[in-house]
């Protein structure tokens, strides 16, 4: 197990309202790690000396939950392709490498402490209509509604997304239609949703605005960025949605 | 105290419709003034969330989580049972029912598990409803699996994130009710205490976790959707999160903890590799569908492979163990967890492992990639395929079903498992045990409802895979949304909950003093460091295997290492803003009180039932052995806050219309 001696220059802020900076840190690190493991090496330094650890938020640590976020050397979620921050693991990373480690940015991802941000502005875009109107109790028996796999393939690519934001903090103009599209094709495409598909792209953009996030303008670092790779096709299906929609109003 | 499970009359097919029909209605215009608190938006909290909404209650909904939809249940892989019979390979309400109970080693109700089978195929429909993108098959139909413990395919499935589809569709379903204004929801949001007044629970202590401040909410009914505590093992497979705090707190007001040393250690994860290491990763249950699990026979190539001189490929079929098949060849690879994770540390204590550490066991397709190669060259006619055009077609078909988790498990261990066989070792998975409640999912405090793997009512001594989804939702979706109503027909009269009232106050003060209390410790460790020290005493004398020695030893460690922490932790910072090292301080200074009352259960079973297994209590061939005379009971433990020993409340299990018997995957 190779050792691996690192230099971190990570962004320490307080809170919303103070102003942040870049601090550096040397951490020994080992192959096998996680980046986050790497960052818990840290935190235990850190605690150990009597000072604040750094705050990042994390929780199923297997890609999953979307709670990890960070931008590592400039990269939402790192250097790896398809792969969350936690999914991260140093073998990546070279002996006396200094990496720096920012938090998401974006205007409607306040920061919180050091690299936590507040995401509930996604909430809120699903609140808005990422959902299909059915009451507990109402359905109809599952085989009901046949779904060629195909489509039902390509909606599972799309319910994928894990709601991180880093396709956010990929974009210029910190723009959420990645997100917010991989929604509406996920319910879009399938039958079951189809009913609501206009309504649910109206409010979902609406609110998608109303929050503070910036335009696309096809440049699709937030395909390049996405952790579970979310397809750029999925904007052009919501756009597509959005103009009909506004013909119709 | 009494401890009534209220389990309807009749038989027991009918139980269930007969009692939803009568109970007692909440009119909508009452709905409308009756606060609900729903702690946790995980499967069991989300739908529950949702359902009360939807029928018109004001719900509260409460996650630590900066979204409802980062709960654990979003990791869970492989599927979720339902008695569907859509293969017409025999599946029956009944068949799902004796499974699980037998699958829980007979150590479940009978009433509620037959419920929950009975429920189950309209869990599958209301996920379809709400576009769960389930597997298909090539005519549009859903499509299943099989999962360990069963000999039918009665899982749906989604991908490898099956979990991760059925929450975000119960998020959405949430996230709905909260656009209509039914429920409102906060985020960040941790419940430190649980608020009773006159006997019945009204409310809760919630901190703030971004401004550190404590609010107070009051509710007619509170339910607890708050998961499990299989991080009382510090390395488990769950979330860094997930916490038992909720539930403990319920606890030292009052309530029961039921089965608490009913754990789940489940046979498929990656194994420890470091001291460093934070969590365990599961690879799912589903890959026994298609993984042969060995070891090598000649102790020399185990040896040789834990020095790294050997691959697994390297060693002939000939001197391969397949010791799940040659033990259970009724079952084979796809025997239940408990048995599985048991089979595992045999060899390894045997020195049969095939890691460096000598913990772990193999998991190989190179049989399925072979089987479906040849099965595909045929489907495309190419009738003289080559070996490596076979393993090539089959890599691809095994890659569609399980590529997820082959690409997870390269990430974390940078080998390749379509070319070398995966390693796995048993882990802390689930836990079976959690806070008593009847019939009705209602605990032994009146008004204080728990719900999926935060209660203890369905799985046993052991649950089958597949089923804690099953579980969380039929209790959030079908269950509760009824039961509670038996509870809040009765609170119609009630005004709404007033937060000044001396409870409130005195909750208030209590956490307010504990937190204090933490943070002005300012000794030499941190958390972390305690909450590993924990883990190890867990899992040595609290894990896969136990005796009554080693379970008295860790009483007293557990006991030393509570002193240790109380004047030896540190955690940095105040109680007045975002700490999480203050929140961590918080759930391990409960997960240590849990590790004695579950050491203590542990040692109270002299039987080995399930996931529990003493030592002293087993067959020739290394087999549980029950005592059903003794022990055949729901072990429910009161240890309210300022007493010193806790008390034990036996509920004796009845089982009417099964017969128990050993149970046998041979």
């Amino acid at each position: 197990m190779s050792a691996l001696h690192l230099n971190l220059k990570v962004w320490r802020q307080k809170n919303q309202q103070s102003k942040g900076e870049f601090q550096t840190y040397q951490v020994e690190a080992n192959e096998h790690m996680s980046f986050l493991e790497m960052m818990d090496v840290l935190n235990q330094d850190l605690i150990e000396k009597k000072k604040e650890p750094v705050a990042f938020d994390h929780d199923c640590r297997e890609g999953i939950c979307g709670a990890c976020s960070m931008v590592i050397n400039g990269k939402p979620h790192g250097p790896l392709s398809g792969t969350t921050t936690c999914q991260l693991h140093m073998r990546h990373f070279k002996d006396g490498e200094t990496i720096v480690v920012e938090p998401f940015r974006a205007k409607a991802f306040p920061i919180v402490r050091d690299l936590v941000v507040d995401r509930s502005s996604f909430d809120r875009i699903i609140q808005a209509g990422g959902f299909i109107s059915v009451n507990t109790g109402q359905a109809i028996d599952g085989n009901a509604i046949p779904i060629d796999k195909d489509t039902a393939s390509k909606s599972f690519d799309a319910a994928a997304c894990i709601g991180c934001g880093a396709c956010v903090a990929a974009c210029p103009n910190g723009s959420a239609m990645l997100f917010t599209s991989a929604k509406i094709s996920h319910l879009g495409l399938l039958p079951q949703g189809k009913m609501e598909h206009t309504r649910r792209v109206n409010n979902m953009v609406s609110q998608m605005d109303e929050e503070g996030f910036g335009f696309c303008s096809n440049i699709g670092a937030c395909e390049a960025e996405c952790p579970k790779g979310i397809s750029l096709e999925n904007i052009a299906r919501m756009n597509r949605g959005y103009i009909k929609a506004s013909l119709l109003d | 105290m009494n401890l009534d499970a209220k389990i309807p009359v009749g038989e027991l097919s009918e139980k269930w419709t007969k009692y939803k029909s009568s109970i007692p209605l909440v009119s909508p215009a009452n709905k409308r003034r009756i606060d609900v608190i729903v702690v946790g938006t995980g499967l069991a909290g989300a739908a529950a969330a949702a359902s009360l909404g939807e029928l018109g209650y004001n719900v509260h909904c409460f996650t630590f989580h900066d979204s409802p939809r980062r709960a654990h249940s979003i990791a869970a892989q492989g599927g979720i049972n339902a008695a569907k019979n859509y293969q017409n390979d025999g599946d029956s309400v009944y068949r799902l029912f004796y499974d699980t109970i037998k699958g829980g080693d007979y150590r479940a109700r009978e009433a509620n598990v037959y419920r929950l089978a009975e429920v189950s195929a309209s869990i599958i429909d209301q996920a379809v409803a709400q576009g769960v993108p389930f597997a298909r098959e090539y005519g549009g139909l859903l499509e299943n699996r099989s999962f360990g413990g069963v000999q039918v395919s009665r899982t749906f499935y989604a991908r490898g994130q099956t979990g991760q589809q059925l929450l975000i569709g119960a998020y959405q379903a949430l996230a709905r009710q909260v656009s209509l204004g039914n429920v409102k929801l906060y985020n960040r949001h941790e419940m430190l205490d649980l608020v009773i007044i006159d006997g019945k629970a009204r409310g809760i202590i919630a901190r703030n976790l971004l401004t550190g401040k404590l609010e107070r909410f009051g509710g007619h009914a509170v339910v607890l959707g708050t998961g499990g505590y299989g991080n009382v093992f510090y390395l488990s497979t769950n979330a860094m999160g997930s916490n038992v705090t909720a539930a403990w707190k319920s606890v030292k007001r009052g309530a029961l903890m039921a089965n608490p040393c009913f754990t789940q250690i489940h046979p498929t994860c990656i194994p420890v590799s470091g001291d460093y290491q934070s969590k365990l990763t599961l690879m799912s249950e589903s890959l026994r569908n298609d993984g042969r699990v060995w070891v090598p026979k000649n102790i020399s190539d185990a040896q040789a492979i834990q020095q790294g001189k050997k691959t697994g490929a390297q060693i002939p079929e000939a001197d391969r163990d397949y010791f799940l098949e040659r033990r259970y060849p009724a079952f084979g690879n796809l025997v239940p967890r408990d048995v599985a994770s048991r089979a595992a540390k045999v060899e390894c204590d045997k020195g049969h492992g095939v890691s460096p550490t000598g913990l772990a066991v193999f998991l190989d397709f190179g049989a399925a990639i072979e089987r479906y190669g040849k099965s595909k060259a045929n489907v495309l006619g190419i009738h003289n395929a080559t070996p490596n055009q076979i393993t090539e077609l089959g890599e691809a078909v095994v890659s569609e079903k399980y590529g997820n988790l082959f690409e997870m498990y390269e990430k974390i261990t940078g080998e390749n498992p379509y070319k070398t066989p995966m390693k796995i070792y048993p882990a802390v998975h689930y836990t079976m045990g959690g806070l008593w409640v009847d019939y009705n999912l209602e605990t032994n405090i009146p008004g204080l409802f728990a719900t999926g793997e935060c209660n203890f009512s369905d799985h046993g001594a052991n649950r089958l895979g597949a089923s804690a989804l099953m579980q969380g939702l039929a209790d959030g979706y079908f269950v509760l949304p009824y039961t509670i109503g038996v509870f809040l027909s009765q609170e119609i009269r009630t005004p709404k909950i007033d937060t000044q009232h001396q409870a409130f106050v005195e909750a208030e003060q209590n956490v307010t003093h504990t937190l204090n209390q933490l943070i002005n410790v300012k000794g030499n460790q941190s958390v972390e460091a305690l909450h590993k020290k924990l883990g190890k005493i867990m899992w040595e004398y609290c894990g896969m295997a136990r005796n009554k020695e080693g379970l008295t030893k860790a009483r007293t460690m557990i006991q030393d290492l509570k002193k240790e922490f109380w004047s030896d932790v540190y955690v940095p910072g105040t109680a007045n803003e975002f700490n999480p090292e203050l929140e961590k301080a918080m759930r391990v200074a409960d997960f240590i009180e849990l590790g004695e009352l579950m050491v203590m259960d542990a040692a109270n079973r002299n039987e080995s039932c399930g996931g529990h297994f003493r030592e002293e209590y087993q067959d020739e061939g290394g087999e549980t052995l029950r005592d059903d005379e003794n022990y055949k009971y729901v072990a429910n433990w009161s240890w309210p806050n300022g007493q010193d020993e806790a008390k034990l409340y036996i509920e004796p299990l009845k089982y009417e219309f099964i017969k128990i018997a050993a149970r046998n995957y041979k």
